[in-house]
């Protein structure tokens, strides 16, 4: 009946400007927080900000040198952990768990993610820092490490769950062993969702403070090497915001929006790099 | 390789075993990789517990329901933080979640593939922002915009609702409970685009066929093909929304007393942790912060309990898994 | 594809060239040099509030001993402690002093080098009112037990004739992190309140009765700035620099005063001759006229024994320097010096460092 079909059609172009609402909100959202940041902290972005050491108060010409290449550095090491043991795990939760013990394991990496960032800052500096007796670089890219593992596996699992079972079957048929099919078809097939849990997993992990205050400590020098503290640009962020400056206030802004545009270069190559045919 | 001097050699017997054994190495490799998760956990819990032995015996259960948080005297009790907790979470969830999919939905269903991937691209930076960041604009744009016009607009229209009464500072749970719902969106958007997106074609169609309209596909058909992931996006939120501190500490309020009203202060066992761990002295005040963090980590258990319950009882067929 | 891929590599390439070129670069320019092989490095780690002077201590420091680069980070005073305890950092550094019992943890004997000082201040935020407003302890106590929930409340009227009070509700602000500045406050109110001792008492941090909490100073900044009709305490640097208003406080001399840098040295000196020898004292509610009566020390903590000979020259040419030429710095910033009694005596006590 055609009030019906007038029905179902205003249903459909409501429900799809709704969306289209909620998707405009988002992206409204982050632009409004990257115009914030351009405009507060755009003024004390300079080639002297990201090539020069923090200076005291008062005096001009200080930058996040250090904090860059520490941020850069314990996102390295957090990456070389987290990523390994996270995408092998998600392989394992999505080819070949049984049915009890992939559910312990999705349900603790679920537990896991919802952890303090602090707690698990503390964590790390029970099994790490207090041994050694000092803070670190290694332990603040452990902590950030441990920190990827429960996310990249579950968006690894999901990521390949999307992969139909086509493939599969047909990989096998063909003759090849379970872990070349997986390595060989399954995984390309859903590059690009595992890239992005990645990508999100790495871009959470850049911005967390809290746990790098008790591991990697903060440096207002550079930091050689992987066994001393290291400055780290949200811990910057963080020291700077709080203190009663203006002109650290600004740096602090400045060092969020490099924060930012690292993440975005990081992004882009990733995307880049796994663009082309995949599973859809 | 052989050379080419070098006979031709006989063709292994074990190759089949060969074959096998990469399965097995691959099948203990990644097997490994996924107990590391409980390995961790378990360790977590043990440093928890061992860093926490005198508080647990001084309150016992008594912790669970106190409601003094006295550094002073030494008193202390969990209960409006594990409230704040959940209240905070519950409505980030409420927001982000309808808003996250619906997004989600758009840019996988109408938006024109170049500006999906922009616009995904967009808010997948939302993620990188750092906490305290987030805690800034909360303070400096969020809260002064409800105190002014968002809490007096909703005492006015739905003024009768015990959630919304009271004194209107601006920061509160309901400042909370948004902020976090800005912050866990893009985690829900992202995935969910990504689930969305490989649900196969075949389905769609099928529904169009049939004569669906293209939201009736979407919403009937696509969508719960796509639970699954979406689900999982959702834990990932929540997880975000539980353990976040900067944040949730700079517009939240800081003051640990239970109310009925969102417009109240409140205080989060996350943000409680991180403001008083730094500072503590004294063995018992650690202790009793650290067994907060085992609280929280019960809390989480129970919840994604649940919901998982929740879930599992009210799965249809047709999935996609 | 492939061209993508090629595109994809490029740019990663090129990032991690313009990386490399940015390290070299900074690493040879001489504003940042990258250590020498027989650089000495400390780590220190403690109080929030005197972050901005000793960073500019050790910056200057290191301009002079090139070799020696002195890393502080404020985690807070207590976690200052904790860290020195736990042998994790060289020094710590806390607001209040270390008590007994954290004393009796220590494998060393550790010695309080006060470094400057600092004051609280109650600052306000009243629509329609500029003029100073001038508060006495019970006001204060009152206030923040929850007890006077009005500015037109005749306690607050009494001490601040001539300025129009509106009846608006008092939003009580304190910090919600565990602070040196709230041991400060609170230890203050609890020596002119024996009803705040009893009901809530000092510490980092306490239960308050009523109120917001912010966190840090910046927090409480900004909750009192955008709330009409709060009131909050912050250390007298930030109300300086964010040139918000704060009140007069009655000292035990019944003298209202404003904070200023010379006011809290007064407080300071009033106590020099009744100083115990470990410097470990509370120099609120100062005696003396002029003395403000919420100021206190910040201390540096340093271990008696310290084994690595390097390292031992390094801290006792540090405090030497910070104690003569390091106070010229100070007030700059808006600390205030130590009073040269102070000075005398602490530079006495560098020689127990061995």
């Amino acid at each position: 009946m055609p009030w019906r079909d007038i029905w179902r059609k205003f249903v459909n172009y409501f429900m799809f400007s709704l969306t289209g609402i909620c998707a405009l909100v988002t992206v409204g959202v982050l632009f409004f927080i990257l115009g914030y940041l351009v405009w507060n902290g755009g003024s004390s972005l300079s080639w002297a900000f990201l090539t020069h050491l923090p200076t005291p108060v008062g005096e001009p010409g200080g930058g996040m040198a250090n904090a860059i290449v520490g941020s850069a550095k314990l996102l390295l090491l957090a990456s070389l952990i987290g990523i390994p043991i996270g995408f092998l795990g998600g392989v394992y939760l999505a080819e070949f768990g049984g049915r009890s013990f992939p559910f312990v394991v999705r349900y603790t990496a679920d537990l896991l993610n919802g952890v303090p960032s602090i707690v698990m800052g503390i964590f790390a500096y029970t099994i790490v820092v207090l041994p050694m007796k000092h803070f670190s670089a290694f332990a603040g890219g452990l902590a950030l490490g441990v920190m990827m593992i429960p996310i990249a596996v579950r968006s690894t699992e999901e990521a390949l769950r999307t992969v139909p079972l086509m493939l599969r079957e047909g990989a096998l048929a063909l003759g090849a062993s379970k872990w070349k099919t997986i390595a060989t078809v399954v995984v390309p097939a859903a590059r690009k969702g595992i890239v992005t849990g990645i990508i999100l997993d790495i871009a959470r992990v850049a911005g967390e403070t809290a746990p790098l205050l008790f591991t990697a400590f903060s440096n207002r020098f550079w930091s050689p090497g992987w066994n001393q503290p290291t400055a780290s640009l949200p811990v910057m962020v963080f020291t700077y915001a709080i203190s009663p400056y203006e002109d650290w206030h600004r740096q602090a802004w400045a060092a969020g929006l490099v924060l930012l545009t690292l993440v975005l270069v990081a992004n882009v190559a990733a995307k880049l790099s796994v663009s082309g045919r995949s599973a859809r | 390789m052989p050379t080419a001097s070098a006979p031709p050699k006989r063709r292994p017997p074990g190759l089949i075993q060969g074959l096998r054994s990469g399965d097995t190495f691959a099948h203990v490799l990644t097997l490994l990789c996924a107990a590391s998760i409980l390995l961790v956990t378990v360790a977590l819990v043990q440093q928890l517990y061992v860093n926490s032995t005198g508080a647990l015996h001084k309150f016992g259960f008594r912790f669970l329901t106190g409601r003094t948080w006295d550094p002073v005297s030494g008193d202390f009790g969990a209960l409006p933080f594990v409230y704040g907790t959940l209240v905070t979470s519950a409505l980030a969830l409420l927001v982000a979640v309808p808003l996250g999919v619906g997004a989600a939905i758009f840019l996988s269903e109408l938006a024109p593939p170049r500006i999906s991937n922009a616009m995904t691209f967009v808010i997948e930076l939302l993620a990188a922002v750092p906490s305290v960041i987030y805690g800034l604009l909360g303070m400096f744009i969020l809260v002064p915009f409800l105190r002014q016009y968002g809490e007096p607009f909703l005492k006015h229209t739905l003024g009768f609702l015990p959630l919304f009464r009271g004194p209107m500072y601006g920061v509160g749970m309901l400042a909370g409970g948004l902020v976090l719902a800005i912050m866990v969106v893009p985690f829900i958007i992202s995935l969910s685009r990504e689930v969305l997106l490989a649900v196969p074609v075949e389905q769609r169609e099928a529904a169009l066929g049939l004569g669906a309209t293209k939201w009736e596909s979407t919403w009937q058909v696509v969508v719960p093909y796509a639970r699954i992931g979406i689900m999982a996006s959702v834990f990932l939120a929540l997880a975000r929304a539980l353990g976040e501190t900067m944040a949730v500490t700079m517009v939240i309020g800081n003051d640990p007393k239970i109310n009925a009203s969102l417009f109240a202060p409140g205080y989060s066992i996350a943000a409680v942790i991180a403001n008083e761990f730094a500072e503590a002295t004294g063995d018992l005040y650690i202790q009793a912060l650290v067994e907060l963090g085992l609280v929280l980590f019960a809390l989480t258990i129970v919840i994604n309990g649940l919901a998982r319950i929740v879930i599992i009882t009210t799965t249809q067929k047709g999935s996609a898994h | 594809m492939k061209k993508l891929s090629i595109l994809s590599m490029i740019l990663l390439s090129a990032t991690f060239v313009l990386a490399s070129l940015v390290a070299f670069h900074s690493s040879r320019s001489s504003a940042t040099p990258i250590p020498a092989p027989d650089t000495i490095m400390l780590n220190g780690a403690g109080a929030t509030f005197p972050y901005p002077i000793y960073s500019k201590w050790f910056s200057d420091f290191n301009k002079i001993h090139s070799g020696i680069e002195i890393n502080y980070q404020s985690i807070g005073s207590g976690g200052g402690i904790r860290q020195l305890l736990s042998g994790t950092v060289d020094f710590g550094a806390s607001d209040p002093p270390m008590t007994d019992e954290q004393l009796g943890h220590a494998k060393t004997k550790i010695l309080h080098f006060p470094t400057v000082l600092g004051a609280v201040v109650p600052t306000y935020n009243i629509p329609g009112i500029s003029q100073e407003l001038s508060f006495t302890p019970e006001v204060l106590v009152g206030i923040y037990l929850g007890r006077i929930t009005k500015w037109n409340d005749a306690e607050i009227a009494k001490s601040n004739n001539g300025v129009n009070l509106p009846a608006q509700d008092i939003v009580v602000v304190h910090r919600s992190d565990g602070s040196g500045t709230s041991y400060v406050w609170t230890d203050y109110l609890s020596k002119v309140s024996p009803e705040w001792q009893s009901k809530v008492g000092r510490n980092t941090s306490v239960n308050w009765p009523v109120g917001l909490g912010g966190k840090g100073n910046e927090g409480v900044t900004g909750l009192v700035k955008q709330t009409p009709g709060a009131i909050g305490y912050v250390e007298l640097i930030y109300a300086v620099q964010n040139q918000i208003p704060y009140g007069r406080v009655r000292n035990a001399a019944g003298v209202f005063v404003k904070a200023d840098l010379a006011g809290v040295t007064a407080a300071a000196a009033s106590f020099a001759k009744t100083m115990p020898e470990d410097f470990r004292i509370s120099i609120t509610n100062a005696p003396g006229k002029a003395a403000y009566p919420i100021a206190s020390f910040t201390y540096l903590l340093i271990p008696t024994k310290i084994e690595d000979a390097s390292k031992r020259q390094v801290i006792k040419d540090f405090l030497t320097w910070m104690l003569n030429d390091g106070q010229k710095e100070v007030e700059a910033l808006s600390y205030s010096r130590l009073p040269k009694e102070v000075v005398a005596r602490e530079l006495k006590q560098i020689s127990q460092i061995q």
